[in-house]
C-alpha cells in the first residue's frame, strides 16, 4: 500500500508543478466560467459590436457560437452577421491585414486564441486600463500593455480616464513615475461598476472562444474518472485473487 | 496449504467482469476516435443547404448549382413535357418511384414538389458520371423516339425528364431527388427538408 | 467450434511459431515474484507508445504540414473535428507522460542495477529507444507551428552550428533552408511519422533481449541461477511466476491507476500550467519576433541546463554542446562504470545510496533550471549541478568498487574528476567577474568538494560496505 502511494505520487509530480506558478501580480482578479451562459452571451454581443470592427475570430464559426451560447441561429444571423456570411462561416472581418497595418501601424491580431495566449486577469485589466496619453500616436496608452497601438474603442461606454502618477524612490535612490490610479475625465454611458461587469463578460467570452471544448471537457473528465474508479476496484480484486497463489 | 484451494468460480467471475468493463472502456475510447473521421464542422459548413433564386428560370432551361460537391439540376419543365411524361411508363424500370431515390414529398408521378420545377442530383446511378440534359423531342442519334431527358455519355444510361431510368440501360435506379423546399415563390433551398406545400 | 480453432492454431503454428512465442513471452515466461511498483513503468511505456501511435495517425488525417496551413489545421482539429480536441490533448499529454514513465523506468534500472551483466544490451537498446523518443518528440514539437515550436526548433538546430567545420553546412542540411521554414516543417513531419515505427521495432528487440536473459528484480538475485521447480513447472526457477496471469493482472491495476492520472491531465489541465503545452504556442510562428523567454519542453530541460551552464571559451561555444552530448553518452557506458559486487541498491552501501540520491536531485534541479531564464545565480547553480551530474558518472567506478580497491580506469576517472572540480572552482573564483557573492561561490565550492570526497576519495580510504545478497529472493 505504501508503495502504491509512492507510485501514485511519482506519477502525480507534474500535477503539483503548475500550482507553483501564478498569474502576474498587480492585476485585479476576475472570475471566468463557461457555464455562465448569460455572461457569455453578453460578452459575445460586445465582441461582435466592438472588437469585430477590426479583429477577426477566424477559428470560430457562428453556428458554434449559436449552439454553445444557446442563441437561436436566426437571431445570430440577424444581429451578429453583418456581412453576407452564412451561419456556418467563421467570424471574419472585411478589413485586410494590410489595411490594419496602414491604419494602426500593426495589423489587429486575430482574437480566436487570445484567451489562451493571455490569462483572463490580464485581459480583464487590459480592457479596463486605457488612459489618455499625448505622447503616443493613437493618443491612448494602457497600463498592462504599454504603448499599445489600439485606441480605446470602448471609451463611450467607460468614459475617458487619465492616469495618476506618483513619484517614488526605489532602493537605489533613483526616482520613477509610478502609475497609481485613474481619474475619470469624461463620463461614459456606463457606471464604473457596470463597465467592470461588461468587461468581465467580454473576458469570459474570449476565454471560452479560445477553447470551446471547455464546455464539455470537465464533464467528460468526471465520467472518465468515475469509470476508472470502478474499473480500478475490479482490477484490484482480480489481482488479489490471482496473487493468492504466490508465496 | 489451504490457500491452494483456488475458488475457481470467483476467479472466473472476476475475470469476466473485469474483461467486460475493460471492453466497455476500450469501446468508449473508440467512439471519439471513430467520430473524428465523420464529416467535420468545416465539411458540414461547406455542405450546408444552398439557397437558389429561380425567378429568372425560363421554361425548358436548366440551372446547375453545387451542393455537397455534387451538381444539382433545377429544370423548369414546359407544359408539353408535363403532358408527355405519363406516356413514358412503359419504357421505365420504376415509373412509380418505388425505390427510395427521393424524399416522400417527391414520390409522385412528376417526382417534384411543384409540377414544372424538377430538382435532381446530377449524378448517374450507375457509376457516378454526370449525365447530359437532352431537351429535344423526336428522333435523336441515341434514341428513335426521344421525349426529352438525360443521357449519360459514359455508359449510355437514359433517364426521362422526371429523372426516371429507362429499362435496358446500365443504370439500375432513378436519379436522386435531393431534399429541398421552397422558401418563397422564387427562392429554393436545396439540402434541407421543409413542410410539404 | 473448438476443434476449428484448434485446427486453425495448428495450421498457423506449422507456418509461424505463434504458440511457442506466446508460451515463451507470456504464459510461460517466468518473472521474479517480487516485482514492486517500479516494474509497472515498462508496460506503461508500451501502453503510451500504442496510444501515441493511434492518436497520432488520427491527427495526421487532419493535420497539414505546410507553414501556411499547419497552425490553422491544429485549431481545425481542436474545434471542427469531432472529438479532435480529445485526441490532440491525448497526444500532447501522451508525449510528456511518455517521458515521465521512461524517466521512472530508467531510474528503476539505476536503483536495482538492471543494466548490469548480463543485461548490458537490454540497457543499450533502451538508451537507443530513449534517443529515438527524444528525436520524435523534437520533430513533433515543431508541427503545431506556434511561436514556441518555431523558436525551440530554431535554437536546437542551431546547436549543430557550433560544431567546428561541419556545423554550418550540417544545420543547413537538417533544415533544408537557412532558417526553419516550410521545407523544414515538411521533413520534420515525415520523420515524426517514421521514427515511432522504428521505435516500436526497437521496443521489440528490447523485450526479446530482456526475455532472453530474464528480468532483474529488486533483490538483484538471478532467479535463473537459483533452485528449480515451482507449482507450475518442474524446471522453471523456484522464485519465478508465469507472466500471465500474475503480471498481466498486476499490470492491469497499474494501467488503471496510470490512466486515472493521464485522463485527469487530459480533461482538467491539458496544458499543465504551460509545461505540456506552452502558452506562446497559441500564437502562430513568426520568424521576425522571438518570444520573451524560450525554453524547451520540460523533458529536454536537464540537458538544456547543462548546455547553458558550460561557458564558451577558446573562441567557440562547442563545449556546451559537447557537455550536453556527453551527459547522454555517459548513460550508455553505465554498465561498465558500475563495479559493485552487488546489483540492487538494497545491498549497496551508504556511499552509493548517497550518490544515487545526489544524482536524482541533480537531474530534477537541472530540469527546473532549464525552464528558467538564466540569471547570474541560476547560472552558477546550473554549473554546480552540471558538475554533480558529471561527477556521479565519472566517480561511479570509485564509489561502487567496494572492497576491491580502485582499478586503473577508476583511478583515471578520479583524476579527471579532480581536474574538473579544480577547473570549475578556478573558473568561478578567477574568471568570473562580478555576479554571485563570495558566499555563494564558497558554498558551491564546499559542496563540490564534499561530493568529490564522499563519492570519489572516501571509497579509496574506506571502501563502501555492501550487505550480503541472499541466495533466493526474500519476500
Amino acid at each position: 500500500m505504501r508503495r502504491m502511494v509512492l507510485f501514485l505520487s511519482l506519477l502525480s509530480v507534474p500535477l503539483a508543478a503548475p500550482a507553483a506558478g501564478s498569474a502576474g501580480a498587480d492585476l485585479d482578479p476576475v472570475e471566468v466560467s463557461v457555464r455562465d451562459t448569460v455572461s457569455l452571451q453578453n460578452g459575445a454581443k460586445l465582441f461582435v459590436n466592438y472588437c469585430m470592427s477590426c479583429h477577426s475570430a477566424r477559428f470560430m464559426r457562428y453556428n458554434r457560437l449559436a449552439r454553445d451560447l444557446d442563441i437561436p441561429e436566426d437571431l445570430v444571423k440577424k444581429h451578429m452577421i453583418f456581412n453576407d456570411g452564412k451561419i456556418g462561416d467563421p467570424m471574419l472581418v472585411t478589413m485586410t491585414p494590410e489595411d490594419g497595418e496602414a491604419w494602426f501601424g500593426v495589423a489587429p491580431p486575430d482574437l480566436s486564441l487570445i484567451g489562451k495566449l493571455r490569462d483572463p486577469a490580464w485581459l480583464y485589466n487590459y480592457l479596463r486600463t486605457f488612459y489618455l496619453d499625448d505622447s503616443t500616436v493613437s493618443g491612448w496608452n494602457n497600463k498592462v500593455f504599454p504603448n499599445v497601438a489600439m485606441p480605446h474603442v470602448l471609451s463611450d461606454l467607460q468614459g475617458i480616464q487619465k492616469a495618476v502618477f506618483e513619484t517614488r524612490q526605489d532602493r537605489n535612490g533613483s526616482t520613477h513615475d509610478v502609475l497609481v490610479g485613474f481619474e475619470l475625465v469624461r463620463e461614459g454611458t456606463m457606471t464604473a461598476h457596470e463597465f467592470d461587469d461588461a468587461m468581465r463578460d467580454l473576458t469570459n467570452f474570449l476565454y471560452y472562444m479560445a477553447e470551446p471544448a471547455r464546455m464539455v471537457r470537465i464533464t467528460w473528465g468526471i465520467w472518465t474518472l468515475l469509470f476508472l474508479a470502478v474499473f480500478g476496484v475490479l482490477a484490484f480484486l482480480l489481482k488479489k485473487e490471482y496473487w493468492r497463489d504466490v508465496h | 496449504m489451504t490457500d491452494d484451494q483456488v475458488d475457481n468460480s470467483r476467479r472466473r467471475l472476476l475475470t469476466i467482469t473485469t474483461a467486460g468493463v475493460g471492453l466497455v472502456g476500450a469501446a468508449g475510447l473508440a467512439v471519439p476516435f471513430a467520430a473524428s473521421m465523420a464529416p467535420s464542422e468545416r465539411a458540414r459548413a461547406a455542405g450546408a443547404p444552398v439557397e437558389v433564386d429561380i425567378s429568372n428560370l425560363e421554361p425548358g432551361q436548366q440551372l446547375t448549382v453545387e451542393w455537397r460537391g455534387k451538381p444539382v439540376w433545377i429544370i423548369k419543365r414546359t407544359p408539353e413535357v408535363l403532358d408527355l411524361l405519363p406516356d413514358m411508363d412503359g419504357r421505365l424500370v420504376d415509373p412509380a418511384s418505388e425505390s427510395d431515390q427521393q424524399p416522400d414529398y417527391a414520390r409522385n408521378p412528376l417526382r417534384s414538389i411543384r409540377d414544372e420545377i424538377l430538382v435532381l442530383v446530377g449524378i448517374c446511378t450507375h457509376l457516378g458520371c454526370s449525365p447530359k440534359y437532352q431537351p429535344e423531342i423526336g428522333a435523336v442519334s441515341f434514341d428513335d423516339d426521344w421525349k426529352g431527358g438525360f443521357l449519360c455519355a459514359c455508359h449510355g444510361s437514359k433517364f426521362d425528364l422526371a429523372g426516371r431510368v429507362f429499362a435496358g440501360v446500365p443504370a439500375p435506379t432513378n436519379l436522386v431527388v435531393p431534399p429541398h423546399q421552397y422558401l418563397s415563390d422564387t427562392r429554393l433551398l436545396i439540402g434541407e427538408d421543409g413542410a410539404v406545400t | 467450434m473448438k476443434t476449428m480453432i484448434m485446427n486453425l492454431m495448428e495450421w498457423v503454428d506449422a507456418r509461424f511459431p505463434l504458440s511457442r512465442a506466446t508460451r515463451e513471452h507470456v504464459t510461460e515466461y517466468y518473472a521474479p515474484k517480487n516485482f514492486n511498483f517500479w516494474y509497472f513503468f515498462g508496460s506503461l511505456a508500451l501502453l503510451v507508445l500504442a496510444l501515441q501511435i493511434v492518436t497520432g495517425v488520427l491527427l495526421a488525417m487532419n493535420y497539414k504540414p505546410d507553414a501556411d496551413l499547419a497552425f490553422a489545421s491544429v485549431e481545425y482539429i481542436m474545434r471542427d473535428v469531432k472529438g479532435g480536441w480529445f485526441i490532440r490533448y491525448m497526444h500532447s499529454t501522451g508525449a510528456s507522460m511518455f517521458f515521465v514513465v521512461i524517466y521512472l523506468h530508467m531510474f528503476r534500472a539505476l536503483l536495482y542495477g538492471s543494466y548490469r551483466n548480463p543485461r548490458e544490451l537490454v540497457w543499450i537498446v533502451g538508451m537507443v529507444i530513449y534517443l529515438a523518443m527524444m528525436a520524435t518528440a523534437f520533430f513533433g514539437y515543431l508541427l503545431p507551428w506556434g511561436q514556441m515550436s518555431y523558436w525551440g526548433a530554431q535554437v536546437i538546430v542551431n546547436l549543430f552550428e557550433t560544431l567546428p567545420i561541419v556545423g554550418g553546412p550540417l544545420s543547413e542540411w537538417i533544415r533544408g533552408d537557412y532558417v526553419i521554414s516550410d521545407i523544414t516543417l515538411n521533413r520534420f513531419y515525415a520523420f515524426h511519422y517514421l521514427v515511432p515505427f522504428i521505435l516500436a521495432g526497437l521496443v521489440f528487440v528490447h523485450i526479446v533481449s530482456m526475455h532472453k536473459v530474464g528480468s532483474n528484480n529488486p533483490d538483484g538475485v538471478e532467479i535463473k541461477k537459483g533452485p528449480k521447480g515451482n507449482r507450475w513447472s518442474e524446471d522453471a526457477p523456484k522464485d519465478g511466476i508465469p507472466f500471465h496471469p500474475y503480471y498481466t493482472v498486476k499490470d492491469l491495476l497499474g494501467t488503471v491507476i496510470f490512466l486515472a492520472v493521464f485522463f485527469a491531465i487530459v480533461f482538467f489541465m491539458p496544458e499543465m500550467g504551460g509545461y505540456f503545452i506552452e502558452q506562446p504556442n497559441y500564437e502562430p510562428a513568426n520568424p521576425l519576433k522571438t518570444p520573451e523567454h524560450i525554453a524547451p519542453v520540460w523533458y529536454f530541460t536537464p540537458y538544456y541546463a547543462i548546455l547553458r551552464a558550460i561557458p564558451s571559451f577558446a573562441g567557440t561555444q562547442v563545449w556546451g554542446v559537447l557537455g550536453m552530448f556527453a551527459s547522454i553518452a555517459l548513460l550508455f557506458v553505465l554498465p561498465w562504470l558500475d563495479r559493485s559486487p552487488v546489483k540492487s541498491i538494497r545491498y549497496k552501501g551508504p556511499i552509493t545510496k548517497f550518490s544515487l540520491t545526489v544524482f536524482a536531485v541533480t537531474f530534477v534541479v537541472l530540469g527546473w533550471l532549464g525552464t528558467q531564464a538564466p540569471t547570474t545565480n541560476l547560472t552558477i547553480m546550473s554549473q554546480f549541478f552540471t558538475l554533480a551530474y558529471m561527477l556521479f558518472f565519472l566517480l561511479y567506478p570509485c564509489f561502487s568498487a567496494a572492497g576491491t580497491g580502485l582499478t586503473l580506469v577508476a583511478r583515471a576517472l578520479l583524476g579527471l574528476s579532480v581536474g574538473m572540480v579544480l577547473a570549475t572552482i578556478f573558473y568561478w573564483w578567477v574568471l568570473w567577474s562580478g555576479g554571485p557573492t563570495a558566499a555563494v561561490r564558497a558554498l558551491y565550492t564546499l559542496l563540490s568538494l564534499v561530493i568529490l570526497f564522499v563519492m570519489g576519495i572516501l571509497p579509496a580510504l574506506r571502501p563502501d560496505t555492501v550487505r550480503p545478497v541472499p541466495e533466493r529472493i526474500e519476500k
